[in-house]
């Protein structure tokens, strides 16, 4: 169980906030919740916010892309939104590239991204 | 002539340790006002190094250091493993090369960003990594 890492549905999106340290345990079994989850609710989308991470290393880096692979191939699209620049700059200096994730600079526009029209 | 400020001597022996290290090290290089990047880079680079000692060292200790110039302070980080070594180094710190199929971007990511970066392996004895990031000027 990921206990404080709580899975909020948007229509057919599903809404992860991560805003506590993901230590390996915790980040599978996210994983696996979030896999759960996407079956259960026939998401078409999937948003990961990582405002709350001010670092993020090859470790966690792959696990969000491994996790983005798995929602694809049960027909998900993940959009990760809320990348700190700190974090984009280090994941670029080490020669780190996410290639099958798409990204947006807020949840705002990750929404909008998966084709979720908003109110203004 | 760099001064030490405060030295914490951290034990890497499994998964929670890595955890508790990479946090010791932010902290540390908030504490000493390094910016937002600088901190990101050594915090990072800091959980690579602290992972490969648990992963491919077998366990080892991490020491985290305050360090001054007498104009800035900075942060050193150093790592020691008595695990295998690294054989082909050269390959290790090319970035892409991983004998345990994963990444293969934490030496070579990390030596990119910090501002100082030391190894000293001997294959079959260990492994020391020395880094050092500073308050940019
Ligand atoms: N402390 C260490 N002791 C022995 N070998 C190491 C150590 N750190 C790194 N290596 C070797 O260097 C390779 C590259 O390390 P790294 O760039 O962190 O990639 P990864 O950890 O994903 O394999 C490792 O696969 C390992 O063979
Ligand atoms: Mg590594």
């Amino acid at each position: 169980m990921t206990g404080n890492i709580p899975i909020l549905k948007i229509g057919r999106t599903l809404l992860v906030s991560i805003q506590v340290e993901l230590s390996d345990a915790v980040a599978e079994s996210l994983q696996n919740d979030v896999l759960s989850a996407i079956e259960r609710s026939d998401a078409k989308g999937l948003v990961v916010d990582i405002s709350g991470f001010d670092t993020v290393d090859t470790y966690v880096a792959r696990i969000l892309a491994d996790m983005a692979k798995m929602a694809r191939l049960m027909g998900a699209d993940t959009v990760i939104s809320g990348m700190r620049p700190e974090v984009a700059a280090t994941l670029v200096r080490m020669g780190y590239t996410m290639d099958e994730v798409r990204f947006a600079l807020n949840l705002d526009e990750a929404l909008a991204l998966l084709g979720h029209v908003l109110a203004k | 002539m760099i001064s030490v400020v405060a030295q914490y001597k951290l034990d890497v022996r499994c998964e929670d340790d890595v955890v508790v290290v990479r946090r010791k090290a932010r902290q540390l290089a908030q504490l000493r006002r390094l910016d937002p990047f600088a901190t990101a880079a050594i915090t990072t680079a800091v959980s690579e190094l602290s992972r490969n000692v648990l992963v491919h060292g077998r366990g080892g200790i991490a020491l985290l250091e305050e360090v001054s110039d007498g104009t800035r302070y900075g942060i050193r980080a150093t790592f020691e493993d008595q695990g295998p070594g690294i054989d082909n180094l050269e390959r290790a710190l090319a970035g892409g090369y991983s004998t345990t199929r994963t990444m293969g971007l934490g030496l070579s990511g990390s030596r990119r960003l910090v501002d100082r970066f030391d190894i000293q392996t001997t294959v079959g004895k260990g492994t020391m990594i020395r880094v050092e990031k500073w308050q940019s000027a």
